[in-house]
This record gives C-alpha cells, sequence and structure tokens, in this order.
C-alpha cells in the first residue's frame, strides 16, 4: 500500500512539540513541492475546495506572499485579514474573530499575532487547523523549517553542524524555532548577540552563547544572521545602529577570517549595514534568496501534511469549543 | 487472516511480456519520433524502464523518459486520513508538448490513477497523444478509461483477490503474483 508520512496533528504551533520524525518529514516532503514553482502551470490540486484564512495581526508582506503562493498552488481559496482593517480594531476578540470565520465554514487558518501563545490559544478553540506564522516572541515554525531546508540543502546535511545565531535572540521567534529545531535534527547550535539582547538562561536549552562575533565565525559552519528591530536601539538595548554593525555586524572582512566557507542566511527583511553588510548579503556565501523561495516549498508542505487531518481531533476541539 | 500467493507471471513471462509491448508501441505509433515513456510512481517506473531499455535496443535510439508521482491529484485524500508521502515527479528532459507520452503504470485496476496522472500530464503541458500502457489489467473499472497496450489480463474476484507485480529493485524479483485473501474460518 502507500506509505504514509507521520501525521502532524491539527496544527502547527512551534517546532518544540515536534518530534525529529515530524521535523523530517515535513522537509523531505517539500523536497517534491520545490518542482510545483518551476512548472508552467504552478498549480496542483490537492487542497482545492479548502478555505484558508490569513489572519495577520502583524505587519508582514514576505510571510503573507509566500503563504498566499503556497496556498494557491495547492488550489486552496484564500482570503487575507489584515487586522488593522479588520473588526479587531473595533475591539473584537481574537476567539470572536475565530469563531465568525468559522461560522463562514473555513478549513484552515494561518495566524500571525503580537503575543507569543496567541497560535495555540486559538487552535485550542477553533476546530480548523492552525498554522502559527509567528507569535510574539515565542515561535515561527515556517521559517525554522525553511531555514533547516536551506542548510540541508547546501550543506548536504543537518546533524553535526555548527550553526550559530546571531543578533537579537531574545526578542526573536526566529531564534527560539530554529534552536528548537536544528537541535532535534542533530545540528550544534550557539547564539552570539550583546548581553542585552542574549536571554540569560538560554543555555538551558542546550546551545552555546559567544560574546564575541569574531569567535562564532571562527567556530561555526552556518551563521543565521537575526534583524535588529530599529525600535531595540529607541528602547535602550544597544547604544546606536552604528556602534551595533562595528560590534556585531557580519561584514566580509570578519567572514574572510573564518577557516572554512560559512553559510548565511537572514530570514529577512535586512537591514543592510547594520546586522550585515552588503558585500556578505550578496556575496557568493548567502543563500537569503533560496531560504524566500524554499520559504513557499515549506509552507505547501506544512499545509499539505495538516490538510490530511485528523478529523476526530478537529471533531474534539469543536466540543470543547462549544462547551 | 491468512493469504495465498500464486505465481501469475515470472521473470522470463514479464520480459516477454515486455518485449511485445515495445513492439506494439512502436508499430501503434509508426516509429520512435517524439516518443517519452513515464512511469507511474512506484512500480511503473521500473516497468517503464524495461520497456524503455526495449524499445531501445530493438530500434537502436534513445528515448527520453521521466516519472510521474499522482499523490497531489489523488481523488481519495479527504478520505485516507494520514497522507502520503509525496514522491518527485520528473519531466523527460525535452518536456512533453508535441511528444508521444507512454504512460506506463504496473496494474490497472479502477482507473483512478490513470485518471489522476492524465490531469497532471495536462497541467504540464499539452502532448501530442498519450498511450496507457500497463503490465497486467485486472479488471474492476470505476471510470471509463481503458489501457492502450495490456501486458496480460489477469481475472481476479475483487475482496478477495488482488494482483501484485513485483520488482527487482524493490521486492528482489522481477514477477506479477495473485494474492488470495481468506478469512478467518469460523
Amino acid at each position: 500500500m502507500n506509505q504514509t508520512a507521520p501525521a502532524l496533528g491539527k496544527d502547527l504551533i512551534g517546532l518544540e512539540p515536534l518530534s525529529r520524525e515530524q521535523i523530517l518529514a515535513i522537509l523531505d516532503t517539500a523536497e517534491p513541492f520545490k518542482e510545483i514553482s518551476e512548472r508552467r502551470i504552478k498549480k496542483v490540486p490537492v487542497l482545492r475546495g479548502k478555505t484558508i484564512v490569513n489572519l495577520f495581526f502583524e505587519a508582514s508582506t514576505r510571510t503573507r506572499v509566500s503563504f498566499e503562493f503556497a496556498e494557491n498552488r495547492l488550489s486552496a481559496d484564500t482570503v487575507n485579514i489584515a487586522a488593522a482593517q479588520s473588526s479587531v480594531s473595533k475591539g473584537e476578540t481574537l476567539v470572536d474573530t475565530a469563531r465568525n470565520l468559522e461560522a463562514m465554514r473555513i478549513d484552515m487558518v494561518v495566524m500571525r499575532h503580537g503575543s507569543s501563545g496567541a497560535a495555540r490559544f486559538l487552535a485550542e478553540r477553533i476546530p480548523s487547523n492552525v498554522v502559527n506564522a509567528g507569535d510574539g516572541s515565542h515561535e515561527h515554525p515556517t521559517q525554522g523549517l525553511l531555514d533547516m531546508l536551506t542548510i540541508r540543502d547546501h550543506m548536504g546535511r543537518i546533524e553535526g553542524l555548527k550553526v550559530c545565531i546571531v543578533g537579537d535572540v531574545l526578542h526573536s521567534r526566529v531564534a527560539r524555532s530554529n534552536i528548537f529545531g536544528l537541535l532535534k535534527l542533530g545540528a550544534q547550535v550557539a547564539v552570539c548577540g550583546p548581553p542585552t539582547l542574549v536571554p540569560r538562561n538560554v543555555c538551558s536549552l542546550g546551545v552555546e552563547v559567544f560574546t564575541r562575533v569574531e569567535d562564532a565565525i571562527q567556530w561555526a559552519d552556518v551563521l543565521n544572521i537575526l534583524r535588529l528591530q530599529l525600535e531595540r536601539m529607541e528602547a535602550g538595548y544597544v547604544p546606536s545602529l552604528r556602534e551595533y554593525n562595528r560590534i556585531w555586524g557580519i561584514s566580509r572582512a570578519r567572514l574572510e577570517k573564518a577557516p572554512g566557507d560559512i553559510l548565511v542566511l537572514h530570514p529577512g527583511p535586512m537591514n543592510r549595514g547594520v546586522e550585515i553588510d552588503s558585500d556578505v548579503a550578496d556575496g557568493p556565501q548567502s543563500v537569503i534568496l533560496n531560504q524566500v523561495t524554499n520559504g513557499v516549498a515549506v509552507r505547501m508542505a506544512v499545509l499539505y501534511l495538516l490538510a490530511g487531518g485528523q478529523p476526530e481531533r478537529a471533531e474534539a476541539a469543536k466540543q470543547g469549543g462549544e462547551a | 487472516m491468512s493469504t495465498e500467493r500464486i505465481p501469475v507471471m515470472d521473470d522470463t513471462a514479464v520480459r516477454r511480456a515486455v518485449a511485445r509491448m515495445a513492439r506494439e508501441i512502436v508499430e501503434k505509433v509508426g516509429g520512435t519520433q517524439d516518443l517519452a515513456v513515464m512511469g507511474i510512481h512506484r512500480r511503473g517506473i521500473q516497468i517503464a524502464h524495461l520497456l524503455r531499455s526495449e524499445i531501445e535496443s530493438a530500434e537502436a535510439v534513445h528515448i527520453p523518459s521521466g516519472s510521474i508521482d499522482i499523490s497531489l491529484y489523488r481523488d481519495d485524500l479527504e478520505a485516507i486520513g494520514p497522507r502520503p508521502i509525496v514522491g518527485g515527479s520528473e519531466l523527460p528532459p525535452s518536456g512533453i508538448d508535441g511528444k508521444t507520452i507512454v504512460l506506463v503504470d504496473d496494474v490497472q485496476h479502477t482507473g483512478r490513477t490513470a485518471r489522476a496522472a492524465l490531469n497532471e500530464l495536462m497541467d504540464w503541458g499539452r502532448p501530442d497523444r498519450i498511450l496507457l500502457c500497463v503490465l497486467v489489467d485486472r479488471g474492476g473499472r470505476e471510470l471509463p478509461i481503458q489501457p492502450d497496450i495490456v501486458g496480460r489480463n489477469v481475472e481476479v474476484l475483487e475482496n478477495h483477490q488482488s494482483v501484485e507485480v513485483l520488482v527487482p529493485e524493490l521486492d528482489g524479483r522481477l514477477g506479477v503474483d495473485l494474492v488470495i485473501t481468506y478469512p478467518e474460518a469460523s
């Protein structure tokens, strides 16, 4: 009979609760989906008739568009809701928004929200599949997955690699999803950034901490460079953008001191000249645009695997929601 | 529940059937111009490979080939629960536009796999002609899709019997078995 992929359950909230097998199933499923985006007709009918709502309470272009392409290429019908234009701005609660959408018979919600835990909160209250597209500083699982897929594409493996996440680790859901995912797949993970932006107990997750970016470059096979959000400077975490660039910025000169070629990732949007210099971002070691391409394939894989569904769990959530 | 395997075709019988099918294809198409062979995942790929080698050695030409995985075009995804693992599909290097595509599967049963494969091919381009070619036709059609070239017709009783094509790459040998399932004696 047909071999089946390990089930993911009803929702994708983060990589922390997933097993190594489930993460690998998503990455392996993403491989054949890459090819669909290269076809003349970039569409397969696998989610035909499914309705997906992209519910974005925070501004996002790349992630939303990437999800939208993924949904369209699987033939789902999609609706985009940006919170600023919705009744959320009129004071409606998250659950009421979602229940109203449910009342219009939707199948999946892809949600970006500013509060950590919002995705799980929603997933426990509605029977639709929920995909976390970033919740506060908790997780951004599809970004973690596309980072891992890109690393695997270029390095041929993840197990045994040394990956260092550089920058604002404290506020970063991308960092958390990377740490959980990479450790499960057997990579060594380190973080590096200004002490004000590295969580104090980050070692408890099983990662190393570098206080100098030069040391991180000596150690790493892969650098995942995080965006420095400009409001961090206003909040006093870093003295100035120029100083951040001087001490933590990844420049060609710094990369050239590495013992080997380092793969450079960045989740975007980049602040050129702050956390990453243009000659690195556009250089031969950068796979930043490959990450964007892989983002669509990974999201197609997640939607495909979730839609396979566990009707019984959806049923349970429905009962719970009504109780 | 117990099962019994009855060999229907051995290695030699399969190779003879494939050799005849190869000749039939060339005869039907009137040559090998613009011919491409595409196997349906998984055992169709091995049978397609055998057919292709046969045509190539008989006609002394190179035949482009590809493979097709119909997982994303199935009509029963809602019903089967856990998701099938998606294998890759691969177009012949020359593409399929304007080509005569020989679509190869191991067993033809309901016709639903062929329907899915036809839909996928149409999304990829516009072949001039598609021939459906199966090693075993076991009957039991649910859709009006008939193969053009058949290796062997095998009569199968629904519910208790099935036909399995075995290929060296996956099963260790080449052959066709009839598998009979006996319900538990009560």
